[in-house]
């Protein structure tokens, strides 16, 4: 996944092959989201659900689907579910039910998936994206359920090519929640928007980690493209395997391209699924239609219907975090920084928290902006929840080092090296400062000396402003500098200079 | 070795008379000299049972047993998980499943004190009415070795018939208890739907499962229902509401009781001598004082058809995990469908399979509406039907079964094995309690039972009649002679 900078253009990303394709065809997407909820334990059962666990370590007869287990809704997981319904503003249902998908693979315990089917968690939502030219959308969600995670193969070797394959069954019974998008997406380039949307909700929710290489977020998209202005949608393909931003979008990209030359073609468009291959580059056929799975899905009679108390969700609803989109907009507004500066700000709510903190600490948001945004996300992941929640540079801490600059204790390029001592040793920078003499020198009568043997060890640069190059000051200001190691008040220092050559000049 | 009661045992314990120890060991020697000819046993575990009596023992010796199953020697029907002892579910593809946890039932019967004897046949996966269907055994009726014990529980109910077991639990899914309680001539109680929980019980049909008891009497089945009866946290459907004590009222009389007779469970073509033993019964009830009501449940003639959508179709999902991959039976193939193709094949029986299909097929895109949406609406009028009659009486009383115990292999097309539920698949669908008690022999001498379906949770009810009936007859008291 790309990281900080997710929401920028950056000049090697690929752009859109299909720009031929634009005005003749209307491209329609919708993404189906799958993300890991950070609940302790799993849907079903009491096992922990900590990643990276050795295998078939936690798990317990019930999320091994051993014969007579029974499962029991984890509480937490759809209070996590509801949550999420809330900030997509879906219609949570009062009652909904558990439902059996059936298919045989491996990595199942039960060869059927504890899913939602027709009465899901909650329907109709909308997520607001922003667009690279500035502008937003709302993209319509039709649907948010809870399922169960199944397992994971592992082959010795390739899938072709291995003799045995293991099983571990650490990820079966983690709870899912699957969110699908309404085909409202019109580009691969709104469909990456999308996702980075999607995903900062969920983390700033706290329900999701977001990491889509661990795997706690995958998305699969269903593509097609109709005639440009027609009614009728044309027939979708269903991509799959595609696992961080940028593959989204490279895949969609890919998928849209090829559609379009189909079409031109005069082809007709199968329904099928695709895998996205990331390593060549291209989508290839999974399955098609015909071999296209009967889930035969019946209500889980193990379970009954589920009716959420309409306090508890109005509860869940009170609780609600500011989401990332207001909160941005209000950093432009209260603050007065930049919309790119509150947009990379608020990629996590740790590190809008982390803003906020300092900025009430040290009342000047565009230099606490500038500061973070320059230094701490150099240090720092700014979508990692924790690394920032616990980085060792406090808001404080930055507010304490600032205020060094402000009062004239250090410069701001002194400055920037003890940040970097702060980072390795956690500590103040007042400490740092003292401990290794960095308080700035602004003492005229210190300086005078300096700036005398600066002088008299450049004549050319004397002689040259003697004959009216201004500029040449510059150079004499930088011997006193490093004679001072940094700590010299600059501004002190050119006053110091200037006074001297004008001295020189005028005699 | 004298017949007794769980409750004459445990009193004879009280009183220093015998021991768990020397009763289990009789029950052990019984086994080993009779069940060839009965077949009731897939596994015994005698080490297992003569531990477990003996720290039985010690309690009574210490007069601090832990109620009134402390050394009572049991049966567990095969399809209730029992942690390091083999749970077969009479089937070739788990013969050789050893799980690793208990099920609630059999948690609870041990911490009861219970002295497990082994565990007991079965029709595969609990599909049949015979128990002929079992992939490991053959059991016989103890009355006629001749004959089927009845099924799927054939195996707990011919133990407790034969003396093979004092007491037993079975599971109940379309007449799964009271069938070959009936058809063994002993008791058998199928609790209200979530009032036992079914965690650890190997799933037939999820919604229609029901673990229940087996007893000599009313009194040893109310003892073995108290125990096992209660909320579950690991069953999601299991009930949350508190257990009575069902042994205290079951010496009351019947007079405050409403019974309705159902004119739908007199069935053409039933058995001349189970309707007239069954009317004689219910003229004994009356007698006592109940009053009799002639009532209707009009959507029984639909329930046996619905019950074999419903049932196969979750059947078919619930059997859908033995697939060679994680336990059980493996037979090797080329590649990994062909492996689990060929594991089911071998390891499935041919009614396993038919129901599996049947269960797939009627849960498939375009059929599901037709025929698994209807079933549930059908059920619904089920349902409704005993809602109505419970309005106004307080139990049903009827035939268990509308025939005696067959000859073995005389049913060999499954229908008419089907129509063997066809009394007690009413009670299944509806989740209501019922029992069966035995109520009569024929000329020939085999069994018939009696069946008092309850309203929902009123397992008391039905007991109190049941007893109210067994004490007013000497039928129970009548045992098969095997030597």
């Amino acid at each position: 996944m790309s990281s900080g900078s997710a929401s920028r253009r950056t000049p090697e990303e690929p752009q859109a092959t299909t720009v031929r394709g634009e005005s003749k065809w209307d491209i329609v997407i919708g993404l189906e989201v799958h993300a890991q909820l950070t609940t302790r334990t799993k849907m079903f059962c009491g096992c922990p659900t900590t990643f990276g666990a050795p295998p078939n370590t936690q798990t317990c007869p019930v999320c091994q689907g051993m014969p007579g287990t029974l499962p029991v809704i984890n509480r937490r997981a759809i209070e996590y579910g509801v949550r999420t319904a809330l900030a997509f503003e879906c219609r949570v249902n009062a009652a909904c039910r558990f439902a059996r998908k059936h298919y045989y693979y491996p990595d199942m315990p039960k060869n059927f998936q504890i899913s939602q089917y027709e009465e899901p968690l909650a329907e109709e939502g909308r997520l607001e994206i922003d667009l690279a030219d500035g502008a937003s959308r709302t993209i319509g969600i039709q649907r948010l359920h809870l399922e169960e995670d199944v397992g994971k193969l592992v082959h010795e070797g390739t899938l072709e090519t291995a003799q045995s394959s293991l099983v571990d069954f650490n990820r079966a019974g983690v709870p899912l929640m699957e969110t699908v998008s309404k085909p409202e997406i019109r580009s691969p380039q709104e469909a990456a928007a999308y996702l980075r949307a999607f995903r900062a909700v969920l983390v700033y929710l706290g329900v999701c980690d977001g990491n889509m290489e661990e795997g706690s977020l995958r998305c699969d998209a269903n593509v097609s493209l109709k005639p440009a202005g027609a009614a009728q949608l044309g027939t979708k393909v269903e991509i799959k395997n595609m696992n961080s931003f940028r593959n989204v979008q490279r895949a969609l990209e890919f998928e849209v391209a090829r559609q379009t030359d189909a079409l031109e073609r005069g082809e007709r468009i199968v329904q099928e699924t695709r895998l996205w291959d990331a390593d060549r580059g291209y989508t290839r056929s999974m399955r098609s239609k015909e071999f296209a799975h009967d889930y035969r899905y019946f209500p889980e009679p193990d379970l009954v219907p589920l009716k959420l108390d309409a306090a508890w969700t109005a509860g869940i609803r009170a609780a609600l975090p500011e989401l990332p989109r207001a909160r941005r907009q209000r950093f432009v507004a209260d603050y007065g920084v930049p919309a790119y500066d509150a947009a990379l700000l608020t990629q996590s709510r740790a590190l809008a928290e982390y803003y906020e903190a300092a900025v009430r600490e040290f009342p000047q948001p565009k230099l606490v902006s500038n500061w973070v945004m320059s230094e701490l996300l150099r240090e720092l992941p700014g979508d990692d929840e924790r690394a920032i929640a616990q980085a060792k540079v406090t808001p404080s801490r930055l507010a304490g080092l600032l205020r060094l600059i402000d009062d004239g204790t250090i410069s701001g390029k002194i400055a920037k090296t003890v940040f970097e001592t702060m980072v390795r040793t956690g500590e103040d920078a007042i400490a740092i400062v003292r401990r290794e003499g960095l308080t700035q020198v602004a003492d005229a009568g210190a300086l005078a000396s300096m700036v005398a043997s600066a002088i008299a060890g450049n004549p050319r640069a004397v002689e040259d402003y003697r004959k009216g190059k201004t500029a040449a000051s510059k150079a004499i200001v930088g011997h006193v500098m490093k004679a001072s190691g940094g700590r010299a008040n600059p501004a002190l220092v050119s006053r110091l200079v200037e006074e001297e050559l004008e001295k020189l000049t005028k005699r | 070795m004298k017949r007794a009661t769980i409750h004459e045992l445990t009193a004879a314990y009280t009183r220093g008379e015998t021991t768990p120890s020397r009763v289990t060991d009789e029950y052990l020697a019984r086994i080993a000299k009779l069940d060839d000819k009965v077949g009731a046993y897939l596994t015994v575990t005698a080490d297992h049972a003569r531990a477990a009596a003996r720290t039985s023992d010690e309690r009574y010796r210490q007069r601090r047993p832990l109620g009134p199953l402390d050394g009572a020697p049991i049966t567990l029907k095969d399809v209730f998980c029992t942690r390091g002892i083999r749970t077969t579910c009479a089937s070739k593809i788990l013969e050789h499943f050893v799980p690793p946890y208990d099920a609630t039932v059999a948690e609870r019967l041990a911490k009861a004190g219970a002295v497990l004897l082994g565990k007991s046949n079965m029709d595969e996966f609990a599909m049949g009415s015979s128990t002929e269907h079992s992939a490991l055994k053959v059991t016989r009726n103890p009355w006629d070795l001749s004959r089927v014990p009845g099924g799927s529980s054939g195996g707990p109910a011919a133990a407790v018939a034969a003396g093979l077991a004092a007491g037993s639990l079975g599971t109940d899914t379309g007449g799964s208890i009271r069938q070959p309680a009936a058809f063994c001539g002993v008791v058998g109680l199928k609790p209200t739907y979530g009032r036992v929980s079914r965690y650890g019980l190997v799933a037939f049909a999820s919604s229609l499962d029901h673990p229940g008891p087996f007893g000599a009497d009313v009194t040893d089945t109310a003892l073995l229902l108290g125990a096992i009866a209660g909320h579950d946290p690991m069953d999601a459907t299991s009930i949350d509401a508190p257990v009575p004590d069902y042994a205290a009222g079951l010496e009351r009389d019947v007079r405050d009781l409403r019974l309705g007779v159902p004119d739908e469970y007199f069935i053409a073509g039933m058995d001349p001598e189970v309707e007239g033993a069954v009317r004689a019964a219910i003229d004994v009830l009356k007698g006592l004082g109940a009053t009799l009501e002639r009532i209707s449940l009009p959507a029984t003639p639909h329930a046996l058809a619905t019950y074999y959508v419903i049932a196969p179709a979750e059947a078919s999902s619930n059997l859908a995990r033995y697939d060679g991959v994680k336990y059980g039976l493996r037979v090797p193939g080329h590649d990994l469908i062909d492996m689990e193709s060929r594991t089911r094949a071998a390891g499935f029986g041919a009614e396993v399979r038919r129901r599996i299909m049947l269960g797939t097929y009627v849960l498939s895109a375009g059929y599901y509406d037709a025929y698994y949406g209807q079933a549930q609406k059908v059920r619904t009028l089920v349902r409704r039907d005993f809602d109505a009659a419970f309005a106004r009486v307080n139990l049903i009383v009827a035939p268990t079964t509308p025939n005696v115990p067959f000859k073995h292999g005389e049913k060999a097309d499954p229908i008419s094995m089907y129509l063997n539920d066809v009394l007690t698949i009413p009670a299944d669908m509806s989740g209501m309690p019922a029992i069966s008690v035995p109520c009569g022999f024929t000329a020939s001498g085999l069994p018939i039972g009696l069946q008092l379906i309850g309203r929902a949770l009123d397992e008391a009810t039905v007991l109190r009649a049941a007893r109210a009936y067994e004490r007013a007859t000497d039928w129970h008291t009548r045992h098969p002679e095997l030597s």
